[in-house]
């Protein structure tokens, strides 16, 4: 396919146009994305989540910035919530990163989440490897952020930060289930705000209650950074934590585990999603209506009828 | 082949700092079923082009209230045919004296919306831009 071997060569207008074909769900995305697989693998992925107004795309801004000034090539996809309702997204994170538009070692896409809930659209690990075989180095992806918990990234990414915020009224944002679990790299962001230190505090003490509760030392103790990515104060030391959590990674043997879990997870998730497609394609609309009828009339219950349909059975 | 989404890109070139307009006008295509990638302010030609070309969008919409259109709009225009994006749909938003419009079309704008547009009227408008092929 002609397309992927402009995008293997690194031509923009390539990757932007194949990441459209892969966004859109086109019929030759599968086959695309088969003939780029092999050549995926290379960039260092790296998540950047936390809740709305944190600063996060600020934070990436100043870290690709360091990372051009190191001589690697950045990605950054960028992912903001679609709209419930409408349908359509106000996508506003690039608006952040103007430092970075005529850079060409820079690829910025935004993307909608066009329905998905874990924080990332469905086909964002799938522009991740576009990117990734486009040549780029390091690849940022931004989360949505709304706040709650955003396992996809986690999944996603190799190296994850949770970009806090001081006087969002929530210090112990930090403490809601899912975060400690997904977090390598704590960031506090807007620190020349009221109340700084008293959330590193707060992530402090969590990081000690979650280390004695796990059995065996952690390996890898989450930093805390404190930042402000506008100025680009304490920036330079992110990166370098970054940077180290990816030589840990691979020191340890983490680094093979957990592409084995993305792997595994990345596998299901397509199983899924083709076993309920092949599903809805064998069953008459007009029988599924049948069962929801039944089921309401109290005929049949839920799970019985969903046993049905999968045997195919009336 | 028409697309799911539409993908409009909404700049402010040059020095003017007025985008009340511009984000009056984003919000209604997101209500309309639009992704729309705001810029935002102080952009250059080069920037909104290459944003373009990344974005891969089926419209950019250049808001401009500063007068400045007959030196931003061509450099623009120039820029996204260089990067081989001819099929893009451009519409300019904002002050656009009536003795400019025809030039600014002879470049390869297809709509220009002056202040107090209906939004509804720019919607219907991309809608039918963006399935019709390109009739250059």
């Amino acid at each position: 396919m002609d397309l992927i071997e402009h995008v293997l060569k690194g031509e923009k207008r390539a990757v932007a146009r194949l990441i459209s074909v892969i966004e859109d769900d086109e019929p030759r995305a599968r086959e695309a994305l088969a003939q780029l697989y092999p050549h995926t693998g290379q960039a260092h992925i790296v998540g950047v989540t936390g809740a709305t107004g944190t600063g996060k795309s600020t934070l990436v801004n100043e870290m690709a910035k360091e990372y051009r000034r190191r001589g690697r090539t950045v990605g950054i996809v960028a992912v903001d919530p679609t709209s419930p309702f409408s349908g359509g997204a106000f996508l506003g994170d690039r608006i952040r990163m103007r430092d970075l538009f005529t850079d060409p070692g820079i690829f910025i896409r935004s993307m909608a989440t066009r329905g998905s809930l874990g924080g990332l659209a469905r086909a964002t690990a799938d522009v991740v490897k576009v990117l990734d075989a486009a040549g780029y180095q390091v690849i940022f992806v931004e989360t949505v952020g709304a706040g709650q918990v955003e396992v996809d990234i986690a999944r996603t990414a190799h190296t994850v930060i949770v970009v806090e915020a001081p006087g969002l009224g929530d210090e112990v944002q930090a403490i809601k289930a899912g975060i400690p679990e997904i977090a390598d790299i704590f960031v506090v962001n807007k620190a020349d705000r009221e109340g700084a230190d008293k959330t590193v505090l707060a992530l402090q003490m969590m990081l000690d209650l979650n280390l004695s509760s796990r059995s065996g030392g952690a390996e890898w103790l989450p930093p805390i950074h404190k930042t402000i990515a506008l100025s680009g104060e304490g920036v330079g030391a992110v990166v370098e934590a970054v940077e180290g959590h990816l030589a840990y990674l691979r020191e340890s043997g983490e680094f093979q585990r957990r592409e084995r879990e993305r792997a595994a997870a990345e596998l299901e998730n397509i199983l899924r999603h083709e076993l309920m497609r092949g599903l809805f394609e064998r069953v008459e609309r007009g029988l599924l209506e049948e069962f929801v009828d039944r089921i309401v009339r109290r005929e049949l219950d839920p799970y019985s009828a969903a046993e049905k349909l999968v045997r195919g059975q009336r | 082949m028409a697309k799911d989404k539409i993908r409009v890109l909404i700049a402010k070139p040059g020095l003017d700092g007025h985008d009340r307009g511009a984000k009056v006008v984003a919000r209604a295509l997101r209500d309309a079923g639009m992704e729309v990638i705001y810029t935002g302010l102080w952009q250059t030609p080069e920037m909104i082009a290459e944003a373009a070309l990344q974005e891969d969008v089926d419209v950019v919409g250049l808001s401009i209230l500063s007068g400045a259109h007959m030196a931003l709009v061509p450099r623009v225009m120039e820029l996204l045919a260089e990067k081989g994006m001819d099929d893009i749909v451009v519409l300019v938003g904002g002050i656009i004296p009536d003795d400019d419009r025809p030039a600014l079309k002879k470049m390869g704008v297809r709509g220009i919306f002056g202040p107090g547009t209906p939004t509804e009227e720019i919607v219907e408008f991309i809608r039918k831009e963006v399935k019709r092929p390109d009739v250059q």
